[in-house]
């Protein structure tokens, strides 16, 4: 990655008291991409760094070739020299402006006179579906239109680089599909680079053309959404897609795990450190110990917690390994499962993904 | 179990107090949500005691007013000259307070200039500080031998103390910390996200100071600037060290007061029934934000 790539790179380090972030990030124009982790990971840190509202410790941050941010020569753009649009995850609507004068603020300040600026935001409110609500406080608006409105704020300046911190954390979860779409719909639209901030896996799928997690201020997996769900790289990104993820050592078809325990999977090529991921719907479980076959995995555990989603249970299991596995409310009922129950798990060496233990090519050095 | 708790609440031998409770009490309290409208006397008596020593002068005010004349004595009396007087260096006062005022506050509370805590105790000081002290040391910085007012005085020939001027600045000395203590409050309290909102759509700082800081901050300026002019309106002890006590110059209401008691007792009742009038206006512009219960807006 060089600074004249174009669209956005970067070699982020903020230190906060304790806390430092470390990530590297590149998106071309008309790319999304999330920016998924837990609560502390350091994702608001990374766009608000990367909007000149926090400046680098460390590192550099360029945008089509322009250097915003360097750490080591001082050079450093304002935010309000940024041509960098900002959706917050509260959204801040100036609540002293009508939806049509927080829309026409941006090409207001940026040079243009009252009834231009107003002309802009009309186009963007038209574009939004907002047309209707331009006269309204911020206060008098539901939700979903704040979230537009703010969207439609954010991209009436003209930025070249769309930044969405948690866009539709503050919507309740039926207006939040139909935002989500719509928001979708936008960031197509959308030609330059744009980064969204998300908790919110699903949301990261759809929204995504790429992935990028953060944990505790490090870069551990970057990826498009598939690759990302198919083989996690981290607990983390395994409990967000749902997945169960061991950490052992390959040695032929034999994988030894961290956690104790081995499964036997033939025909992959991985050799030392390596992830294996099982999804929860394919691990059987049974009563009695099951007909011993080579291209099944067969281990006892017991189960420690049962939980109901829709249409499935979910079992908790503490064995060599421990597992998370899903299965029909019937064959709870059937095979009398309860909490402290020994039972048999098996899975098909089809069902175990084994991948490389690799850190992404593209973390900052450190 | 259940009986050793309750015999802990209830001692023995005494039933739960009981009393009835109105249809009407019912229901209020079913709406309000909140407890009965009674006070336990230990409370109430010290709060009649203290509201009676409040309106009780006020009531002598209005009882002991010559009403029947009252135009002969008003008229005759300087009170004209003295109100406009009141008005208009009052409201100068209030004027340059936000001028300057405004722009200071937003200094204490959103830079990190070296000595700002010394500069916040300085600024507030008048406050806390006599009124006459604060006439002193004006007459010592700008009378006519003071360190300022001596060269002003022997290079452009300007005389300040003892003239209209000279009460505007007492008025501005005395008044103006208070709208810098509530525009700075107001300021620290104010969401900085708005702020860092306003930046990332390209506004520069004094952009957004003036497009969206102050209007945020604008209901609390409005309040300190009427709570500014009440207190410059009622100055006393600073103007009338420094501005002194000539009629249809330096004289202002207070001023004014003070002397018809004297002389002419009728006339300073009624010229406080004016003072009175004009509080009791200001109270009704703030009656949003002090006489709501304390939840300001």
């Amino acid at each position: 990655m060089t600074r004249s790539t174009v669209g956005l790179a970067a070699e982020v380090q903020v230190t906060r008291g304790e806390f430092t972030l470390r990530a590297a990030v590149v998106a071309a124009p008309g790319e999304v991409l999330a920016v998924l982790g837990p609560n502390g990971s350091g994702k608001s840190t990374l766009l608000s760094a990367i909007a000149g509202l926090t400046p680098l410790s460390g590192g550099w941050i360029a945008l089509d070739g322009v250097t915003l941010d360097d750490a080591d020569s001082g050079a450093f753009v304002e935010a309000a020299h940024r041509p960098v649009g900002f959706v917050f995850q509260d959204y801040r609507l100036f609540p002293h402006l009508s939806v049509l004068d927080n829309v026409a603020f941006s090409p207001r300040v940026r040079g243009l006179g009252r009834r231009p600026a107003r002309a802009v935001a009309d186009d963007w409110l038209a574009r939004l579906g907002l047309a209707d609500l331009s006269h309204r406080r911020p206060a008098d608006l539901s939700g979903g239109q704040a979230q537009r409105v703010a969207l439609g704020r954010a991209l009436a300046g003209g930025p070249t680089l769309l930044l969405l911190d948690e866009p539709l954390s503050a919507l309740d979860a039926r207006t939040r599909l139909d935002v989500q779409g719509e928001l979708k719909r936008h960031l197509a639209d959308f030609a330059g680079p744009c980064l969204l901030v998300t908790h919110d896996p699903l949301e990261a799928l759809v929204l995504a053309d790429r992935l990028l997690v953060l944990e505790h201020g490090r870069v551990v997996q970057e990826g498009t959404p598939a690759e990302v769900a198919r083989r996690p790289a981290t607990e983390y990104v395994a409990r967000l897609v749902g997945l169960n993820l061991y950490a052992g050592t390959a040695d032929g078809a034999h994988v030894a795990l961290e956690g104790g325990g081995s499964f036997v999977v033939p025909d992959h090529d991985e050799r030392g450190a390596v992830l294996v991921a099982l999804r929860p719907s394919a691990v059987v479980v049974s009563t009695s110990p099951p007909d011993v076959s080579s291209v099944r995995n067969t281990w006892p555990a017991t189960i420690t917690g049962l939980t109901l989603l829709t249409d499935r249970v979910r079992l908790d299991l503490s064995g060599e390994p421990s597992a998370l596995v899903d299965v029909t409310p019937a064959a709870v009922a059937e095979l009398g499962l309860d909490a402290g129950q020994r039972v048999w798990l098996s899975a098909k060496a089809t069902e175990l993904e084994v991948y490389g233990h690799t850190r992404p090519a593209r973390s900052a050095k450190g | 179990m259940t009986g050793a708790r309750t015999s802990v609440r209830e001692p023995a031998g005494r039933p739960p107090a009981s009393a009835t409770l109105s249809r009407r009490e019912r229901e209020r309290r079913s709406v309000t949500g909140v407890g009965a409208r009674s006070a336990p006397l230990p409370l109430l008596v010290p709060a009649l005691v203290a509201v009676a020593f409040l309106v009780i002068p006020l009531a002598g005010l209005l009882i002991r007013a010559p009403w029947a004349n009252a135009w002969e004595v008003l008229h005759g009396s300087q009170v004209a000259e003295a109100l406009t007087l009141s008005l208009w260096t009052s409201t100068l006062a209030t004027a340059i307070s936000v001028v300057v005022g405004v722009p200071l506050a937003w200094v204490l509370a959103r830079t990190d200039l070296p000595g700002l805590r010394l500069v916040r105790a300085l600024v507030t000081l008048p406050l806390v500080l006599p009124p006459v002290v604060g006439g002193v040391a004006l007459l010592l910085a700008f009378g006519r031998n003071g360190f300022l007012g001596q060269f002003l005085d022997q290079w452009f020939g300007i005389t300040i103390p003892f003239s209209p001027a000279a009460v505007v600045m007492a008025e501005t000395f005395v008044a103006m910390p208070f709208l810098v203590v509530t525009v700075e409050g107001a300021l620290r309290s104010a969401d900085r996200g708005f702020e860092e909102a306003a930046a990332t759509l390209g506004a520069r700082r004094l952009t957004v100071f003036r497009r969206v800081t102050l209007p945020l901050v604008m209901p609390s300026l409005a309040a300190g600037a009427v709570l500014c002019w009440a207190r410059a309106l009622g100055e006393f002890g600073a103007t009338i060290t420094f501005a002194g006590s000539f009629p249809g110059r330096t004289q202002t209401m207070p001023i004014a007061v003070y002397y018809a008691l004297e002389t002419d007792p009728d006339a300073a009742i009624l010229l406080s029934l004016v003072l009175l009038l004009v509080s009791v206006v200001v109270l009704v512009a703030l009656r949003d934000r002090w006489l709501r219960g304390g939840a300001a807006p």
